[in-house]
């Protein structure tokens, strides 16, 4: 028959189990920002997106904002479409004059979104203030960045081939 | 004659290719200690288990208490098995529960009484068989006799109007074969049991059997009370009852012709 | 001809076991733990969970100091030893936690398991709760199914956790990785739903596997000291074998396509 002592020791087992799984949330796995949250979508488009791969995160100045959600062809074009899903932390943050760029940490690191955040002219702050462009959709005159919006100004991964072909043009019209 | 609480008719049964019973009936009176005694190896451990409905027949039917055994529904069977009880050769113990745990066992699962009165009804029990003092011991510490004797107070825990006997004298010293005999006599009587005695015991089970069936080549041989089975004149029964090694019942395990397997043909 | 008939009836034989064992395992899941049969599964999480741990944070111990050290010396040699820690924690986590829990399971508490309802087949003891009117696969089985598949994902997770701490212990404490990097490169890759919960689905699937091929062997072997051990062996053999098997199925299914 089950003892205290089992009860007890089994007790103990599962409350093992729960150290471990609360330890490989908060320490490992870092719950915060991964999953959950409350999002919005951006999307961009690249020429080449060299090894981007969805999940791969967003940064701004090195800060994770967001991750790729989603990495298509755009049919008509032929460009590699990027969408991306940004922490609602970061809504009415970045301007829309923001740009992105691919980026790969370390030399044989991971590539990654690299956003840098535009300015924006202080009338278009003056009309956030009155006409609170910004808290309700549409958002078509919000100067910030919003749901579903595209991303323009965008430069593409470096892909080493080019880059040496590139070289090799340039040391030849020398 | 009087009312019968278990009812073979015609069964046949069969394991793979050999045929273990063709077309046996028998019938166990309420009340009464019936013996089922035949040689080793015929399966008589089978017929319990047939009639328990751990096995079902080819054809035939077993009837306990007026139902079929192996027509009812699952549900409607374990409620039969409540009923009968059966005590196994090895006793068959939980080795990881003391006596007392083991005698419990079947009042735990099936009734909802409460811890003193189930204590109450283990000691009754465990009294019955003699071995109250043991009632803490691990099935380990019991000796094979002690270990039988612990089974039959489990076995009668629930009051079961029948006990299943499973050869319950083999392998037992003198003493302690005795002992199990006048228990399974006692307690037929005292609680009002039906027995069924499987066994090759034949002088034990002679002195306290009402009724014996003797089996042997997959029939029934002979069947009647002790005394009529001791005058038969069958020389199957006589063999079986005297003990003697050759007889209708060969000596030699059925084999080709010794000098055709030795120098062939 | 003989031959065509042995390969048709062993064949049959084959997939009648694949069906009883099935129906087996609905059996055992159906007869869900009644209040009476959770304190059961209670001592049997103790059999199969509480008895494993040692051996279990041990190798998981053992197992990420190997790999610190090993992916160490890799890793430094091309200047990027800050990946050690994303290194021992994907390793553990997608795949040496559940497979080698699963392994170690398998030779601890599924050959016990096996063992144990053999020796009581032999004993007859499943006979006699029978005639007791208690159902074995409710009585006996269940407990021990959900014990072993509640008890296998957690000693996978305990295995892990030991591991990266072991991984943090060589990696950072001897070998001079700087903590901070092993945990925030760790945090900054690994996923909680990609990583994490994939390998707990693994671990259970193993788990499902295991006590059940144990079960299987247990119940039907044949009740005699060479029939127990040799199911012992099968057991093992064959939970390994579809493990490792089964791994790289699972893995195809969660990683390999994105």
């Amino acid at each position: 028959m089950t003892s205290r002592k089992t009860e007890l020791l089994v007790g103990i087992f599962v409350a093992l189990a729960i150290a471990a799984t609360l330890l490989l949330a908060l320490r490992v796995a870092n719950q915060g920002m991964a999953g959950g949250g409350e999002t919005y979508t951006l999307t961009a488009r690249f020429d080449n997106i060299g090894g981007l791969k969805a999940r791969s995160s967003v940064k701004v100045g090195g800060v994770i904002v967001g991750r790729v959600s989603r990495i298509y062809l755009n049919e008509r074009d032929l460009v590699p479409m990027v969408e991306m899903e940004i922490s609602t932390e970061y809504a009415n943050t970045f301007p829309d004059t923001s740009s992105l760029s691919i980026l790969t940490s370390g030399l044989l690191g991971e590539q990654f979104i690299g956003l840098k955040p535009g300015f924006i002219f202080p009338e278009d702050l003056e009309m956030i203030e009155e006409d609170k462009v910004c808290e309700t959709s549409p958002y078509e005159n919000c100067p910030y960045l919003t749901e579903g919006e595209e991303i323009m100004d965008t430069k593409s991964a470096l892909v080493l081939e080019d880059l040496i072909g590139q070289f090799l043009f340039n040391q030849g019209n020398e | 004659m009087a009312e019968s609480i278990v009812t073979v008719d015609k069964m046949h049964f069969s394991r793979g290719e050999r045929v273990i019973y063709d077309d046996i009936s028998l019938n166990v009176r309420k009340g009464a200690i019936t013996a089922i005694m035949g040689p080793s190896g015929i399966g008589k451990t089978t017929l319990l288990k047939l009639i328990g409905g751990q096995l079902a027949p080819d054809s035939g039917s077993v009837l306990f208490q007026g139902s079929n055994v192996h027509k009812v529904s699952r549900h409607k069977l374990y409620e039969l098995r409540r009923r009968m009880s059966m005590l196994f050769q090895s006793g068959a113990l939980f080795t990881n529960m003391t006596v007392f745990d083991n005698v419990a066992f079947p009042l735990r699962e099936h009734t909802h009484l409460n811890e003193d009165i189930i204590r109450t009804i283990v000691y009754l029990k465990l009294e019955a068989v003699g071995l109250r003092g043991a009632y803490d011991l691990m099935p380990s510490e019991l000796s094979g006799g002690m270990a039988r004797r612990a089974a039959l107070a489990r076995a009668i825990a629930l009051d079961p109007d029948l006990i299943m006997y499973d050869e319950p004298f083999a392998g037992q010293d003198p003493i302690s074969m005795g002992v199990l005999v006048s228990l399974i006599k006692s307690l037929n009587k005292a609680l009002n049991l039906t027995s069924i005695v499987v066994t090759h015991d034949v002088t034990e089970v002679l002195s306290i059997a009402d009724y014996v069936y003797i089996l042997a080549n997959k029939k029934i041989i002979g069947e009647g009370t002790p005394n009529e089975i001791r005058q038969s004149d069958s020389d199957l029964v006589q063999q079986f009852l005297e003990g003697k090694a050759d007889g209708p019942v060969p000596f030699h395990y059925p084999a080709q012709d010794l000098r055709t397997a030795l120098i062939g043909e | 001809m003989q031959k065509l008939i042995n390969l048709g009836r062993g064949t049959l034989d084959y997939i009648a076991a694949i069906g009883s064992a099935s129906m087996m395992l609905f059996g055992a899941l159906f007869a869900f733990p009644t209040w009476k049969n959770t304190r059961l599964m209670v001592h049997q999480m103790y059999v199969v969970g509480v008895q494993s741990l040692l051996i279990i944070i041990v190798s998981g111990l053992f197992i990420g100091m190997v790999m610190a050290l090993q992916g160490y010396t890799i890793l430094v040699s091309y200047g990027a030893e800050g990946s050690l820690g994303p290194m021992v924690a994907l390793s553990l986590l997608r795949e040496l936690g559940p497979v080698v829990t699963a392994l170690l399971f398998a030779g601890r508490a599924g050959s016990a398991l096996t063992a144990e309802i053999g020796l009581m087949k032999a004993t007859e003891q499943l006979s006699s709760l029978e005639m007791m009117a208690v159902d074995p696969l409710r009585r006996v089985l269940s407990p021990r199914f959900w014990a072993g598949v509640y008890s296998m994902p957690m000693l996978a997770l305990i295995f892990s956790a030991v591991g990266i701490l072991g991984g943090h212990l060589v990696g950072v404490d001897w070998l001079g990785v700087d903590s901070g990097s092993y945990w925030s490169i760790m945090q900054s890759t690994v996923e909680w739903n990609e990583d994490v919960v994939n390998g707990v689905i693994k671990a259970l699937v193993f788990a499902l596997v295991v006590v059940w091929i144990a079960l299987y062997k247990g119940y039907h072997c044949i009740p005699t000291s060479e029939g127990i051990s040799k199911a012992t062996t099968e057991t093992v053999v064959y939970s390994s074998l579809t493990i490792l098997g089964l791994d790289f199925v699972l893995t195809a299914l969660m990683f390999g396509i994105s």
